[in-house]
């Protein structure tokens, strides 16, 4: 080629000089596990079916919220949400409203009518079902998707299990309940009400089932010794809220003393007071700090006008209806002790609230099980001794809300396919964690969480009307977009956009980006300005 | 300011890109089809500030021109790292002469283009502070002089950089270079000289003038853009954090320049003429001493004994820059923690 004057050498390209060379450390892209999906008791993949609903993908969203949980309008509102309390973005200013996101997700569902994707094939096997609450369902929901034959026995009338008996409808209508019941049914699961199991041995032999889950709850309630005059009205807190599902309620009076200190004395103590009750006490052994329920529903019914007496016992019961009631106080160590100190407390009935055992009669001649404290045990793969047999829910060893047995559901019904097909089931590797201190909350903006409407307080006195109101699309597509994403790309295009040396390569939406070892020098600005930690930087081996 | 006012609470408005906004309205560096005007290979240090300036304002006024644009651009090492010949790393009509004349030749390249009736070809020169600010600055002072139509950039590393570090008028009271040593009873630079050229470009009166900083892409992208749908002489002062000069980690070029801002040290605003139009707020306020000391530049403020004097001098020029720009919202959020914690990479 003719070259100008004074040149010598042809025009190149800076791309002759390969700059990757200089790196001693390169980039990597990682993704992390955030602190929502590591608190979910079900092993929700929170920020990924949020990801969908920041770009108003909802039935996206609700999509991948359902690999894991069949229950969203139900979590939405009665799940305790340990995910908000492990969120980072309550470090920053308050925890995003995983919650009520996945309530609004849940509702759209049920509002728009969209359906599970039924299995591909099926396996030909067939399982066994014992229990029609939290647990079984999420066990048949995720077997049938696996493409087995699911058969639910329930001894009761409904399905629902604790949900049902054990949750008033101020805090869960029964028409979502049954909306998410009856979308699992039309997986193709068999649904049997009325049908209790006397022996699973014999029930699996007769019907030839190939493995069985067990989750039939803890329905018994435990008594405590007060005696009492014969014609003294004393309940129990499961025959109260089992009674709410009659035609025919409980008739508790106008004074109702409830005895416990959980979330179901409260649930007692509410549903009283809107069955007409003017006075609904609470006796309690210990002090609030102390008490077991969730401080939200301890605060929701002080509201609705509940009166608590702490550090109290309640001694015995007369024919009228006075109980003699000893106060307590603590000792050194935080126990609360007798005072020898008493008063009287008038009321027209009592209701225990002390906690349920599990009715393990079904269990009777099984070999090789094991029961402790009343409840059976499990391995890791939630599988009794007895082979074939599953259990979990309320009768394993387990903190005993509705989300933690959906997540007993699901990792049985995973353990169950892998034993049917004569395998082990190996969940993923986890991520390492991603951590606040991971974050760089620089590129985050200041928003206030979206607060849930709730009932006037004269309705949720006399009212069985929902007490938690719902976030609309707009305020629910906010409450989603607050949403850090810790840990894992959300295609920002930080990496892309702050590389000197355009070492990164953008792979298009949805796709994410590729480094370009090539000129990368490893100056590592992508890892500092990267908003949600995906990006390490590893030592290059020389 | 034009950058863009919707909020997305999980990125904001601060990142580059944002897969929720409108292609439109992202930035040019989300851009898949970016001109990467300077192009890899180039060898600027690990993690210049300076070839990330350079790209971020010429893809910009690449895109703001339909890709009609040449540049002029001074001795520096913008020129000396992208440049060796016969490799270039500028995909874009590009022409380096002198170290001081820059200014010059952009005006004889938009005097050749009006010639010949090229209204949409568009010229910028670009240079460091010492070209700009010193050897340059007489043909820069003509070309605003005569209103000139050419957008001048300046790079802004606060010294003679590509000659091994040293002092500028650019350069900022206190900072160690070569030829200011961290010695004696005043050690590194004099304070009180030097000078502060986006304000006197505003004395000139020329249409639009502007600073900058590669922490805020958007901004920088909105002034480029703003700039080029003006004719006549425009200037733009790009703060440019150097590694290897300031002695700060690699990775932290974008945290360095973001504390310049968010502590006052560096004002950036916008003027037209000789009036300022609008200014970049700082966000989370912060004490000169986190943008100090991470810098070995400023380590014997620090070390043996805190020099107190020095930093209460530094903060005072700081607050006075707050004061005169306004860059504090009374009703924004005051100091907290520094921004991000930053550790080896
Ligand atoms: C007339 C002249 N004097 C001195 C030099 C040597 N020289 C080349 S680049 C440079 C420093 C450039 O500093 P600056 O303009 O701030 O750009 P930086 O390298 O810092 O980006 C010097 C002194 C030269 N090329 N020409
Ligand atoms: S900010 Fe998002 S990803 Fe991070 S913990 Fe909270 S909900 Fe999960
Ligand atoms: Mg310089």
């Amino acid at each position: 080629m003719e070259k100008p004057f004074a040149i010598t050498l042809d025009v190149g390209s800076s791309l002759a000089n390969k700059t990757g060379t200089w790196r001693t450390y390169r980039p990597q892209y990682v993704d992390r596990l955030p602190p929502c999906n590591n608190a979910c008791p079900a092993g929700e993949n929170i920020q990924e079916w949020l990801f969908h609903a920041e770009s108003g993908d909802y039935e996206q969203a609700w999509r991948a919220l359902t690999a894991n949980n069949p229950l969203p309008a139900v979590m939405g509102r009665v799940c305790y949400h340990p995910c908000e309390t492990a969120c980072n973005r309550g470090q920053l200013d308050e925890s995003v409203g995983i919650n009520s996101v996945e309530r609004f997700l849940g509702d759209q569902a049920i509002k728009l009518g969209w359906k599970f994707t039924p299995p591909a094939s099926s396996s030909g096997k067939q399982v066994l079902v014992v229990g029609a609450g939290p647990s079984g369902l999420s066990a048949a929901y995720h077997l049938a998707r696996l493409g087995h034959r699911v058969t639910i026995q329930e001894a009761g009338p409904f399905a629902g299990g604790m949900m049902r008996f054990g949750i008033p409808k101020y805090r869960l209508p029964r028409d979502v309940l049954d909306a998410e019941v009856q979308r699992i049914l039309d997986l193709g699961v068999v649904l049997q009400l009325n049908t209790k199991v006397e022996n699973i041995e014999q029930t699996m032999k007769d019907s030839g089932f190939d493995a069985a889950f067990l989750a039939v709850g803890a329905h018994i309630a435990k008594r405590a010794y007060i005696p009492a005059a014969d014609s003294a009205r004393m309940l129990d807190a499961m025959q109260v809220l089992r009674g709410m599902e009659d035609e025919e309620k409980p008739m508790l009076g106008r004074r109702v003393v409830v005895y416990g200190g959980g979330n179901t004395a409260l649930d007692v103590a509410r549903t009283a007071k809107r069955l007409g009750a003017t006075d609904a006490i609470i006796v309690y052994r210990r002090t609030r700090e102390k008490m077991p329920a969730h401080d939200f529903e301890v605060e929701e019914a002080l509201q609705e006008g509940i009166m608590i007496k702490w550090l109290s016992t309640i001694k015995n019961m007369s024919d009228e209806g006075t109980l003699t009631v000893e106060k307590m106080a603590l000792d050194a160590t935080g126990f609360p002790q007798p005072t020898g100190e008493f008063e009287t407390l008038e009321s027209d009935s009592l209701v225990l609230a002390l906690g349920q055992d599990v009715d393990l009669s079904l269990l009777n001649g099984v070999p090789g099980l094991e029961i402790k404290d009343g409840v059976v045990q499990v391995g890791t793969n939630m599988m009794t001794g007895r082979a074939g047999i599953f259990a979990g829910g309320d009768m394993v060893p387990s903190e005993r809300t509705v989300t933690v047995a959906i997540g007993h559901g699901k990792k049985a019904a995973r353990n169950i396919d892998a034993w049917l097909r004569g395998e082990t089931y190996a969940p993923a590797p986890k991520h390492a964690l991603a951590e606040f201190d991971k974050l760089n909350t620089w590129y985050y903006d200041d928003a206030p969480k979206m607060v849930r409407p709730t009932l006037d307080l004269a309705r949720r006195q006399s009212t069985f009307e929902e007490v938690v109101g719902g976030l609309d699309e707009s305020t629910a597509l906010f409450e989603a977009r607050r949403c850090l994403s810790c840990g894992n790309c959300f295609e920002c295009d930080n990496c892309y956009g702050v590389c000197p040396d355009n070492a990164v390569i953008k792979l298009g939406p949805g796709n994410r980006f590729e480094f370009n070892y090539d000129y990368c020098k490893g100056c590592g600005i992508c890892r500092t300005e990267c908003p949600c930690g995906a990006i390490v930087m590893v030592p290059e081996t020389i | 300011m034009t950058a863009t006012t919707i909020k997305f609470y999980q990125t904001g408005t601060h990142t580059v890109g944002n897969r929720l906004l409108d292609p439109e309205h992202r930035s040019v560096q989300a851009d898949m089809r970016r001109t990467n005007s300077l192009n890899s290979g180039h060898r600027a240090c690990q993690g210049c500030g300076e070839a990330l300036g350079a790209r971020y304002a010429i893809d910009a006024a690449m895109q703001a021109t339909d890709n009609q644009l040449i540049a002029a651009n001074a001795t520096g090492c913008l020129e000396v790292f992208s440049t060796p010949y016969p490799e270039t790393s500028w995909q874009i009509p590009w022409i380096h002469s002198l170290f001081g004349n820059t200014a010059a030749v952009a005006t004889g390249i938009a005097a050749a283009m009006r010639v010949k009736g090229r209204s949409d070809v568009r010229v910028v020169a670009q240079g460091g502070d010492g070209g700009t600010t010193d050897i340059g600055f007489g043909c820069l002072s003509g070309m605003f002089e005569r209103n000139d139509d050419v957008l001048y950039i300046c790079y802004d590393n606060e010294a003679y950089m590509n000659t091994g570090v040293q002092r500028s008028s650019a350069t900022p009271g206190a900072a160690r270079t070569a030829t200011t040593p961290a010695v004696g009873d005043a050690p590194g630079n004099v304070f009180g000289q030097g000078k502060n050229l986006p304000l006197i470009a505003m004395a000139h009166e020329i249409p639009y003038v502007a600073t900058a900083i590669v922490s805020e892409l958007r901004d920088l992208e909105a002034k480029v853009k703003r700039a080029m749908e003006i004719r006549g002489a425009r200037y733009i002062h790009v703060f440019v954090p150097c590694p290897l000069g300031w002695g700060t980690n690699s990775w932290d070029t974008i945290h360095i320049a973001r504390l310049a801002k968010e502590t006052g040290v560096f004002p950036v605003f916008e003027a037209e003429r000789d009036r300022i139009v609008s200014v970049s707020k700082i966000r989370k306020q912060l004490p000169v001493e986190a943008y100090l000391r991470p810098q070995r530049r400023f380590a014997h403020l620090f070390s043996p004994t805190p020099n107190t004097e020095a930093i209460a001098h530094i903060q005072a020029l700081a607050d006075r820059n707050i004061r005169r720009f306004g860059l504090v919202d009374p009703a924004a959020e005051t100091a907290v923690a520094a921004p991000v914690a930053t550790g080896n990479p």
